[in-house]
């Protein structure tokens, strides 16, 4: 086994996925770059991952979010950008994680409209959702995926 | 981010979720996120073990939650969450995530997760993903009252 030497050490990075009608992953990393002030920016098909200094990112993605608020939506990342163990650059197809990303930029419209929708009215006005906990019974969505498993 | 007092930390399931790492963040808290825990384990220096840095240390601290006979992935995959489990004060758990589907050691792990969260006296919120724009609607509006209710939120 040989020695591990860890680069970037001391930054973090993080993903800032945009998901809307009037903003774009070339306007978000546009802002970015005019704010960095040293921070590593790099713009991908779903948005861009910001590395640097806790500090400097946490500042950078406060400005990003005032652009559209209620559609850009950011998370951790534990590799910094470009990593070869992870980029696809050099590993070919997409990226690992990417599919759970994938899978959930299908749901963010709706929790978009939630966003939108909770400016306007108290969230305490609102019913809660069905409880995974309290309906043990097959749910209709599921019901139809497997009628349609056997009809194909 | 930096952490103010009264921000709580807040175990997310599926721990890779971007959705759910975002509204614990946007609503005044740490989300506790996988990320964080293999982002511990490149940046510290040790023995080469690409590509996540799991060297073979970890499957042995992860005898702490799970027993000697269970496999190594999961035991391995348990030192990633099990540090983040027992900090944790509150928990989001989201039952129907399609994309935390794996391998055994990735089922079994995040069986042996929802188990202990389920077993911790924290506040918990269960859902399910939004399927159209009622239901995300209710979705944000249930995340928003279980944080406010954890205190500290904007």
């Amino acid at each position: 086994m040989t020695e591990y030497t860890p680069t970037q050490v001391g930054t973090i990075t993080k993903y800032v996925v945009v998901e809307s009608f009037e903003v774009t992953p070339a306007d978000l990393a546009l802002r970015a770059y005019e704010i960095s002030q040293g921070a590593m920016i790099k713009e991908t098909c779903f948005g861009i991952v910001i590395n640097g200094k806790e500090e400097d990112v946490d500042r950078i993605i406060a400005e990003l979010r005032k652009i559209d608020p209620d559609h850009i939506f950011i998370k951790d990342r534990g590799f910094p950008p470009g990593d070869a163990r992870r980029c696809r650059a050099n590993l070919g197809g997409a990226r690992p994680g990417y599919n759970g990303m994938e899978h959930e930029m299908s749901i963010i419209p709706y929790v978009s409209h939630g966003l939108e929708e909770l400016k306007k009215c108290d969230e305490k006005t609102i019913p809660l959702p069905e409880s995974p906990l309290e309906h043990p019974l097959l749910d209709i969505y599921k019901l139809k995926k497997l009628i349609d498993a056997q009809e194909s | 981010m930096h952490r103010s007092p009264d921000m709580a930390k807040v175990f997310i399931y599926p721990s890779t979720s971007l959705i759910l790492s975002d509204m614990v963040a946007r609503f005044g808290h740490t989300p506790l996120s996988s990320a964080t825990a293999i982002r511990e384990r490149i940046q510290t220096a040790g023995l080469e073990s690409p590509p996540l840095q799991i060297t073979p240390e970890e499957p042995k601290k992860g005898l702490k939650w799970a027993a000697v006979e269970v496999p190594a992935g999961v035991r391995g995959r348990m030192s990633l969450y099990g540090p983040m489990i027992g900090e944790c004060e509150a928990a989001i758990i989201i039952n129907d995530a399609d994309l935390a589907f794996g391998c055994m050691g990735c089922a079994r792990t995040n069986e042996l997760v929802k188990f202990l969260i389920h077993q911790k006296e924290i506040p918990k919120l269960e859902l399910y993903y939004p399927k159209n724009e009622e239901e995300g609607v209710k979705f944000v509006a249930a995340i928003k009252r279980f944080l406010l209710e954890l205190g500290g939120s904007k």
